[in-house]
């Protein structure tokens, strides 16, 4: 079937402290965790859903936008974005974003997606890996008013103004037909996302947000001052996009920690331990006699 | 209107009550005893009257009853329409869902549009006070939302002190439910649910479910790989063992992205929490969402090279070595002891 129309999408991503692959050394000796300590990467499902907005622009034509909420360091998975061949991405930091719950940034984005424009899919990862919650893109789906496909494995058919997605689960799969505009969150299995390419990066290598460029200038000191080095990245179009609280049309008492109905009560190091312990020789005695004293004790056999 | 009510979302597949939603009737008849308020089940679908009986069979007091075309088959508008009305019409002290992919599609789309605080993936729900500090207030009687964070190495106790119904889905196989109680009377409200056409805008063109084949919640005894397994080989040894043991499989995270066993198998907070007679942990370091998911096993075996592995702290019986050595013995041993 010939491509109908071009399709405009905007991805939402996350940059995550890598909690699976935490180590010793991440954790401090009063058990809690050194957060810093934490490489900060690209959310894993993020870029299976910038990897089937890619697709999809690559076959129909359409922009991909790619959006994030963080701090200023955040850029960094947007130019991850750029590499991999977004066209477009925007940053999302304020210190009045701060501290938000997954309502209070399902607001914050629905209202920094209105100002992107028109939009005829979001893509977002299924989940994040620091809060394995999924549930900003349903809440953010709520917000804009438009069907959510979670769970989304496979674009099957777009056609006009519709989408078929195949959804899978541990135990199943199924197939809907919806109408655009919709919001996809998109699991691990969709697709291998592409990895950054090379030309892209030396293209967008300085591009970076106003909040960087005071260390940009350390680097880059032909550029001599900060209005200087804007001219060039708005010029040669690799300013990032900046947008803060008051870039939106947002009601403040909604944004961040004050439009958090959740609150952190306690947080417990997990101790498990127990006291009656047995060490078995790894060799035929020990573990006979382990066997053995199983099979006494009526727990195996 | 308020009220200190328990509610929970009754889910329902073909016929079947998810078991996470059995589960839930139950806490929620403990949580209710304790707030001496009542459990009331939300249930949707088309022909599910007989399912209204089942959820007060299993702890419903009151049964929300919407029973309609549209709700054959899951969806997440026509759902949420439902749900979203009725908890905005009659404000429930809470609203718990299963962590199923339904629940966790749904919730945070009621929890949206009511404009209330959800948790994510609970592994327990008390009751207790909240203090807050900012407003020099006591809250009582709130509920906690205890759920594994970053990454499952730490405990979070979460609370919604100023929002109404205090929303949370919660894990399978945490809670226990209760032996159905056919003698158990409850009251059956049924509810004529409307939509709009922007709310039927997608259509379910095809579904397959399979059952699992996997039953780790069930089984007496569980054979788990990790990482350190290493091999497709190795993991034929694990499978071994658990068969003449007369148990199930189980991995850790690490063995499933391993790509060495598939993800029904999981043990851990990502996966399913298990309790059985005796579980086996070959060549498992023990990441703390390991070990939250297996860590009330009555009797647990560790087999790891690395004596300093996490797993070893909570293990009955602590065997350092190679497993490709040690499950070999493990497997004479006890064709040994059955002959």
């Amino acid at each position: 079937m010939s491509p109908t129309r071009p399709y405009n999408s905007i991805v939402l991503v996350k940059q995550v402290p890598d909690t699976h692959n935490i180590h010793g050394d991440v954790m401090k000796e009063d058990g809690t965790i050194n957060r810093a300590a934490l490489p900060a990467i690209f959310n894993p499902e993020d870029l299976n859903a910038l990897e089937m907005a890619l697709q999809v622009k690559e076959r129909y034509g359409g922009a991909v936008t790619v959006l994030t909420m963080g701090p200023p360091m955040a850029a960094e998975v947007l130019r991850d974005a750029l590499y991999r061949g977004a066209d477009r991405v925007v940053l999302l930091s304020d210190r009045r974003f701060a501290g938000a719950d997954t309502l209070a940034t399902s607001y914050t984005l629905k209202y920094a997606i209105e100002k992107i424009g028109a939009y005829d899919l979001v893509f977002c990862g299924r989940q994040a890996i620091d809060g394995d919650t999924a549930q900003v893109p349903p809440q953010t789906a709520e917000k804009l008013g438009i069907p959510q496909i979670t769970y989304a494995e496979t674009i099957v058919n777009l056609d006009g103004n519709e989408i078929v997605v195949e959804r899978a689960f541990p135990l199943g799969k199924e197939m809907v037909k919806c109408a655009l505009p919709c919001l996809l969150t998109v699991v691990g299995s969709a697709n291998r996302p592409r990895p950054p390419s090379v030309r892209k990066m030396i293209e967008n290598k300085l591009a970076a947000t106003p909040l960087e460029y005071k260390t940009l200038l350390s680097q880059w000191q032909e550029f001599e001052t900060e209005e200087k080095l804007d001219a060039y990245l708005a010029a040669h179009n690799l300013k990032i996009t900046l947008w803060t609280a008051d870039d939106l049309a947002v009601d403040a008492n909604r944004l961040g920690l004050n439009g958090s109905p959740t609150q952190v009560y306690k947080v417990n190091y997990v101790v498990l331990e127990t006291t009656e312990s047995k060490q078995v020789p790894a060799n035929a005695e020990g573990i006979n006699a382990l066997m053995q004293e199983l099979v006494k004790e009526y727990i195996v056999g | 209107m308020t009220n200190n009510d328990i509610w929970v979302f009754v889910e329902q597949e073909e016929g079947k009550i998810a078991d996470v939603s059995l589960e839930l009737l139950a806490k929620g008849q403990e949580l209710a005893r304790r707030l001496n308020s009542q459990v009331c089940g939300v249930l949707c679908g088309a022909n599910v009257t007989e399912l209204a009986e089942t959820a007060i069979h299993h702890g419903a007091d009151r049964v929300l009853l919407a029973d309609h075309p549209e709700l054959e088959n899951y969806r997440t508008l026509p759902y949420a329409r439902v749900a979203s009305d009725l908890a905005r019409e009659r404000r429930p002290y809470t609203f718990l869902f299963g962590a199923s992919p339904i629940g966790r599609d749904l919730a945070p789309r009621v929890a949206s549009a009511l404009q209330v605080g959800l948790t994510a993936d609970c592994t327990d729900l008390q009751i207790g006070d909240f203090e807050s500090k900012k407003e020099k207030k006591v809250y009582s009687d709130l509920l906690y939302q205890i759920r594994p964070a970053f990454g499952g190495n730490v405990i979070a106790t979460i609370v919604n002190p100023n929002t109404r119904p205090q929303m949370a889905t919660v894990r399978e196989g945490v809670m226990r439910r209760r032996d159905p109680d056919t003698s158990r009377k409850g009251v059956i409200e049924k509810i004529a649910p409307t939509f709009d056409a922007r709310e039927l805008v997608l259509q379910v063109l095809s579904r397959e479910t399979r059952e699992s084949t996997v039953n780790l919640k069930g089984a007496p005894i569980i054979v788990s790989g990790g990482a350190g397994v290493g091999s497709p080989e190795n993991f034929e040894l694990i499978r071994e063992l658990a068969h003449i043991l007369g148990g199930e499989v189980g991995a850790s995270r690490a063995a499933v992205d391993a790509g060495l066993i598939s993800r029904e198998h999981q043990v851990g907070q990502t996966g399913v929490t298990v309790r059985p007679r005796l579980y086996i942990a070959a060549g498992i370091s023990g990441a703390i969402q390991h070990r939250a998911g297996m860590s009330e096993s009555s009797k647990i075996i560790a087999i790891n090279t690395d004596p300093n592995a996490p797993i070893f702290q909570i293990a009955h019986y602590k065997i350092v070595g190679d497993i490709a050595e040690v499950i070999p013995l493990m497997i004479r041993a006890f064709r040994e002891k059955a002959k």
